[in-house]
């Protein structure tokens, strides 16, 4: 089970929260203006990151927000957590 | 006292180092690379091919899965290719010269609410109308057919009846693996292992080969079969698919005489059983929540399956866990495969079969070596083409698919 480090209520088990899926996808500011494939693409293709991926996540069981977290697919390891709206912190630094 | 020993068997296949050249290669040795290979050299005679294995053969989800082929699903498109597979699975043990312990022992997919027993019911009808034998059993069929049951009426969620598949039934995975395997080498069909792709190489917007951690292989046609690792190579090679990877855990007891005579499933509890030939009851739930590369989960998902079988199962209770595991499954928007070409030429993928490919291993075989071959779609995959995620024309199988994803 995942220990999920919530920015509000700090670190809970995984069975609290929900997953949202990738984070960063935008509503088309006008849908009529897209062709079949564009919409289609935003609503069934999604990045499937093997490593690193920017993806949300709410606390159902806590606090009821959503936040968006970096994680690797692989070790499951969370590397950042933070709020929708902010943008995706650069781990490149000090990343081996 | 080596020598008192037995000679070493026969190895059922060579481990050919690759040529330079391939008419075609299969990325992934899996059951649907395997099955693929061997349908493009004894359906369409090509012979001068190679599977590609990062790792060892079936080493992946062939390697993990609960074994179950049954094709009672709702929708005509998913019914005709799930039956071909079945039909292909009556056939094989005799055509592939291997008994691979497939038991037609029958599946029952278990109705806990009024709503379950009308989607039930109206898929076996549905089955019916497309030659699946399928039909609807009452609670005292059902413990008829498997008595350890808990057909009482005070559980939470008591059983209301089931669709039940005679045909279906399980297989031993990993000699089905070796089945193919024997096969497809014996006509000719280099199986490399220990040989990642890294790469595609292109002229224009036509494969010609692919970069593997053994070196450059030039190919004229390529066929991923990867499942859970699907996105990564399409992201090398430079296309998108409309697929999630998840994790998928899987466990067995130790082993026990005889109690379970066939296949449970019920999505509304979540859990399926089965008892594998040598005696160990081999059960699996839903995916877990996230995209998850790594093939293990959270023991909260085995936890959950298990409260699950023991309320079925009352028996259950005093089984030990022996193993549990995790692969990781290529689930797509709709729970149905893409058998599809690509946006690049002579490239074609075999993949999103999500938590159910095991049944599918023949068709897909079947299909994806007529689309390499030919270059277009077979009647039965035509459907499952990539492009009905931007047409609309969906095959949503989530209430058949039995796993919640």
């Amino acid at each position: 089970m995942l220990m999920i480090p919530c920015p509000d209520c700090g670190p809970r088990d995984e069975t609290e929260f929900g997953y949202g899926g990738q984070a960063h996808v935008a509503y088309p500011e006008d849908p009529n203006q897209l062709s079949d494939r564009e919409w289609g693409e935003y609503l069934f293709y999604r990045e499937n990151t093997r490593g690193l991926f920017a993806e949300r996540w709410v606390h159902t069981a806590g606090c009821r927000r959503w936040f968006n977290a970096l994680r690797d697919t692989v070790t499951y390891e969370f590397k950042a957590v933070y709020r929708p709206g902010e943008a995706r912190p650069d781990l490149t630094q000090g990343e081996s | 006292m080596a020598e008192m020993l037995p000679e070493h068997p026969d190895f059922l296949w060579r481990n050919p180092d690759p040529k330079p050249s391939y008419d075609a290669v299969i990325v992934g040795g899996g059951g649907h690379g395997l099955a693929t290979a061997y349908y493009l050299a004894k359906n369409h005679g090509m012979t001068n091919i190679a599977i590609l294995e990062r790792g060892w053969l079936a080493g992946g989800n062939m390697a993990r899965n609960t074994t179950i082929i049954r094709s009672n699903y709702l929708w005509d498109e998913s019914a005709a290719l799930y039956e071909h597979s079945m039909k292909l699975w009556e056939q094989l043990p005799e055509e592939l010269e291997y008994d691979f312990l497939f038991s037609q022992r029958g599946v029952m997919n278990l109705a806990h609410t009024l709503q379950d027993v009308r989607e039930s019911q109206r898929r076996v009808n549905a089955n019916v109308l497309n030659g699946v034998d399928a039909e609807w059993i009452t609670p005292e069929q059902v413990k008829e057919l498997c008595p350890i049951i808990n057909t009482g009426d005070d559980i939470r969620y008591p059983v209301m009846g089931a669709t039940y598949q005679p045909r279906a039934g399980i297989a031993k995975h990993d000699h089905v693996a070796w089945a193919f395997a024997r096969k497809c080498d014996e006509m000719g069909v280099d199986i490399i292992q220990n040989c990642e792709v890294t790469g595609f190489i292109k002229d224009g917007n036509r494969v010609v080969g692919v970069e593997t951690s053994r070196g450059r292989i030039n190919a004229g046609k390529v066929g991923l079969a990867a499942a859970g690792n699907s996105s990564v190579l399409a992201d090398l090679a430079g296309f998108r698919l409309p697929i999630q990877s998840h994790p998928l855990q899987a466990l067995v007891s130790e082993l026990f005489e005889p109690v379970h005579p066939t296949v449970v499933m019920s999505n509304h509890v979540h859990v399926y059983v089965s008892q594998a030939h040598k005696g160990e009851l081999v059960m699996g739930a839903g995916v877990d929540a996230y995209n998850g590369y790594g093939q293990r989960g959270g023991f909260h998902v085995i936890e959950e399956q298990l409260a699950a079988a023991v309320e079925l199962f009352p028996i259950f209770a005093r089984a030990h866990l022996l193993r549990s595991w995790g692969g990781t499954v290529d689930t797509t928007f709709d729970a149905s495969p893409i058998v599809s070409t690509t946006p690049i030429d002579e490239l074609y993928v075999n993949a999103g079969w999500g938590t159910g490919g095991f049944k599918g291993t023949p068709a897909a075989g079947y299909s994806f070596a007529h689309t390499i071959a030919t270059g277009s779609a077979h009647p039965l995959n035509e459907p499952f083409a990539l492009d009905r995620f931007e047409t609309g024309h969906l095959i949503d199988e989530h209430g058949a698919a039995a796993v919640a994803h």
